[in-house]
């Protein structure tokens, strides 16, 4: 399709999963599962897969998934993010998906794919990124091989859905250079952290690896592809799912500014507040742009899919971040209480704005690719004193 | 809907005007009349009147024929003419015959447009002018003055609102009018602005005449007419650059690249955030092309109005820094002639220039205050301000 253009069916999926969330994910909802372990409710999880089918949308039909785009995915994605949806989202669909589909065909990957796409499985990335972009130097993990059997040795920190994930696709470091595996979580040797975290929606832990049994998913030829591959669809969706909350707390905010009656006057109509709210508006209009190029860019290969989504990334991650805190200071005193939702997406917005690069992170990559390269062609003169 | 055929045949035409109209070679003027005629000057406008009666996403199709072969922008030649004018003539003019007698040489640019709306004493509050109009037989009698004029002392036709009805609330008593600014009793004069020179005029009007024939709409009908001006301004105001990185963030750019010597990595960092906020709205843009159909522009020209304006502002403030003392100097403030400026062939003038034009973007065309009011109350819903003038006849809301 035409960039930004959707189809009726892709506004029919977004429908669908806009009413599953408002069943299964309304705020008590949310409040409950943030605090319950798992935090996350597996039996909706696996109706995502299975009844809705929305984990794998960009999966080919040859792998299980459903033959559709990016763009349906991010469809679904961004109605997630706008309810907060409890469940290992980012580790699984906006990353371990991703890096098994770019990955070869073969028995552990197809098995793997295809548990993820249903929904009977979960799994989360334990690949440490460097502001969104693969590292080698940033891999804290060995893989050693005897045989046909591998083993991995290393601790990775921080692995956003590591806690509950059922698998893990790890990159490490084998004879032959980076490799990605994938190793079950309840394996021998395999030793879990859960950390509290910020945002309780979006758990992590530390992960602790000795000698732990490990099936290869990417060797060292193809990790390195697929890895990027895989942070750049993240980047793209997690974008998206800015994207939704982001346009979720500019409604409320809305709302609320309609409704709020201080002075005998609904505070919306004073300027301070209304054009606070217009530039979120501004910002939340940029971040969609942006974030939908950048899926468009990995769908149709129309733009460079590393700039796209750094432009998407440094635009979603502020825009997401000011409208939070915005709404808060909109709400006044009720938005800093426990019992109103704008801290649960404050939180987050903080956590996604850090994760896969902060905004500045790849701002600083917009410009290595587009102002230090920039060539002085028709610069503007200057005036140099010299009377015309 | 027969969508490709449309495009065939805007294509077709396209190609057609240009084999036998080589922009390269003939004058402006008669390759935009043979626009015209072909119906490709506004596509979605009617046949006959410059348009084929297609989609308005199809002009892009036209565009891209006609000045690929070296056609002109028209909008930058006949900027009123093209953005607001053609719109409301095409809306609100009394009969086809009167619309063709306009439409044609505006847009072959034989004639230029300029829009009367601002006063003195009317700036934000628009509907507040006192510009009165007083029907006399079949004619109109103006009087009055209007300020920020652009274009007003090269215009054949002037857009002019004026108070048709001093006893009723403000929006209430206003009619819309074409203006023969060549015609006895306007007066128009240079005003000179900060930069040294006269983009724009004083009109002053003295028992100058209009036919009833020139009057766009209904009597009293004036307010929204002028909207359909005024929403096509802002939507031609920040609705250019289509390009990645043009427009005038490539003055930036190019000035930096071009200045190794004063590079920072604060400035840099300043720099990319500048580029981010183009490029976010370029994408905008072309999203809400994707999204228009048929219909006119809609508040979202707003945001491309209200971000162009500061991002402007913004560039060139950053142009200054990059450039320090060396900033600080100019190429002279002239008189204020207008013939300095016309004889002018880069007419933005050096980068100084361009910094000290930029502090109108904010004010012309709607201040970004107001496109901040038109994004909170059209497209957010929000309410309105108090207004103490509310349902106030006009007569008798203080003034100053």
């Amino acid at each position: 399709m035409a960039e930004f253009t959707f189809t009726d069916e892709q506004a029919q999926l977004k429908a669908a999963v806009a009413k599953f969330c408002s069943e299964n994910f309304d705020e008590q909802t949310v409040r409950r599962l943030m605090e319950s372990d798992p935090p996350f409710d597996a039996a909706v999880w696996t109706r995502l897969g299975t009844e809705l089918g929305v984990l794998g949308l960009s999966v080919p039909e040859a792998d299980g998934g459903f033959g559709g785009s990016l763009i349906d995915q991010a469809v679904a994605v961004e109605q997630l993010g706008a309810s907060l949806a409890c469940g290992p989202v980012f580790g699984t669909v906006f990353l371990a998906i991703p890096a098994l589909v770019a990955a070869s065909s073969g028995p552990v990957r197809d098995g793997l794919l295809a548990e993820l796409v249903d929904g009977r499985g979960t799994a989360a990335f334990a690949v440490a990124d460097k502001a969104g972009a693969f590292d080698p130097a940033a891999v804290t993990v060995t893989a050693s091989r005897s045989g046909e059997q591998w083993t991995l040795t290393g601790t990775v920190p921080r692995v956003v859905d590591g806690g509950v994930a059922d698998d893990l696709l790890v990159a490490a470091n084998g004879p032959d250079g980076v490799a990605l595996f994938a190793v079950e979580a309840a394996a021998a040797g395999v030793a879990r952290t859960p950390l509290v975290t910020l945002d309780l929606t979006r758990p992590q832990a530390t992960i602790a690896f000795t000698d732990a049994q490990a099936s290869l998913v990417a060797d060292a030829g193809e990790a390195p592809r697929v890895i990027e591959h895989a942070l750049q669809v993240g980047s793209a969706l997690l974008a998206v799912e800015q994207v939704g909350a982001a346009q979720h707390l500019l409604d409320l905010s809305v709302e609320y500014a309609k409704t709020r009656l201080q002075f005998g006057r609904p505070i919306g109509s004073f300027q301070a507040v209304k054009h606070r709210l217009a530039d979120l508006l501004v910002d939340v209009e940029h971040a969609r742009s942006t974030a939908y190029h950048a899926i468009w860019a990995l769908t149709d290969g129309s733009d460079d899919p590393a700039l796209a989504a750094s432009i998407a990334q440094a635009t979603a991650s502020a825009a997401f971040a000011r409208v939070a805190t915005d709404t808060i200071q909109v709400h006044g005193g009720i938005g800093f209480t426990w019992e109103h939702q704008a801290h649960l997406y404050f939180k987050r917005a903080t956590t996604d704005a850090a994760l896969l690069g902060s905004a500045e992170q790849h701002r600083s990559r917009v410009a290595a690719l587009v102002l230090d390269t920039a060539v002085a062609e028709r610069a503007p003169r200057v005036a140099d004193g010299t009377p015309a | 809907m027969s969508n490709d055929a449309d495009t065939d045949r805007v294509a077709g035409l396209a190609r057609q005007v240009v084999a036998d109209h080589d922009p390269k070679s003939v004058p402006i003027p008669e390759f935009l009349a043979a626009c015209y005629d072909a119906g490709l000057s506004w596509v979605h406008f009617p046949e006959g009147l410059g348009g084929l009666g297609v989609s308005r996403g199809l002009q892009a199709v036209a565009d891209r024929i006609l000045q690929g072969a070296g056609g002109p922008v028209p909008l930058g030649l006949n900027p009123m003419g093209y953005g607001m004018a053609a719109p409301t003539i095409r809306e609100h003019a009394q009969s086809d015959d009167v619309k063709k007698s306009w439409l044609r040489p505006l847009a072959s640019t034989e004639d230029l447009w300029c829009q009367l709306f601002s006063e003195p004493g009317a700036g934000s509050d628009l509907a507040g002018l006192a510009t009165s109009a007083v029907q006399d037989g079949s004619d109109w009698v103006i009087n009055g003055q209007k300020v920020w004029t652009s274009l007003a002392h090269r215009a054949r036709w002037g857009l002019l609102l004026a108070r048709t009805n001093p006893d009723v609330a403000k929006h209430k008593g206003l009619s819309y009018f074409v203006i023969d600014m060549h015609g006895p009793g306007v007066e128009t004069r240079p005003l000179r602005q900060l930069t040294g020179q006269a983009e724009f005029n004083e009109v002053y009007f003295t028992d100058a005449r209009i036919p009833d024939a020139h009057r766009l709409g209904a009597i009293g009908n004036g307010w929204n007419v002028a909207m359909t001006t005024l929403m096509n301004e802002r939507s031609a105001l920040g609705g250019s650059a289509s390009r990645r990185g043009a427009g005038t963030i490539a003055d930036a750019v190019s000035l930096w690249a071009s200045r190794p010597d004063l590079q920072t990595p604060v400035l840099r960092d300043r720099l990319a955030q500048l580029w981010l906020r183009a490029e976010a709205q370029r994408l905008t843009s072309e999203r809400s092309r994707a999204a228009a159909t048929v219909g006119g522009p809609g508040p979202e020209g707003s945001i491309g109005k209200l971000v162009g304006a500061e991002l402007n502002q913004h560039i060139y403030q950053f142009c200054m820094d990059l450039l320090g003392p060396e900033g600080v100097l100019y190429h002279g403030y002239g008189t204020g002639a207008r013939d300095e400026d016309e004889s002018e062939s880069d007419w933005r003038g050096p980068v100084q220039q361009r910094f000290l034009r930029s502090r109108a973007n904010t004010i012309e065309g709607g201040t970004s205050d107001v496109m901040r009011n038109i994004l909170g109350e059209r497209i957010l819903g929000l309410p309105g301000d108090l207004r103490a003038d509310a349902g106030m006849p006009w007569k008798e809301i203080p003034r100053g």
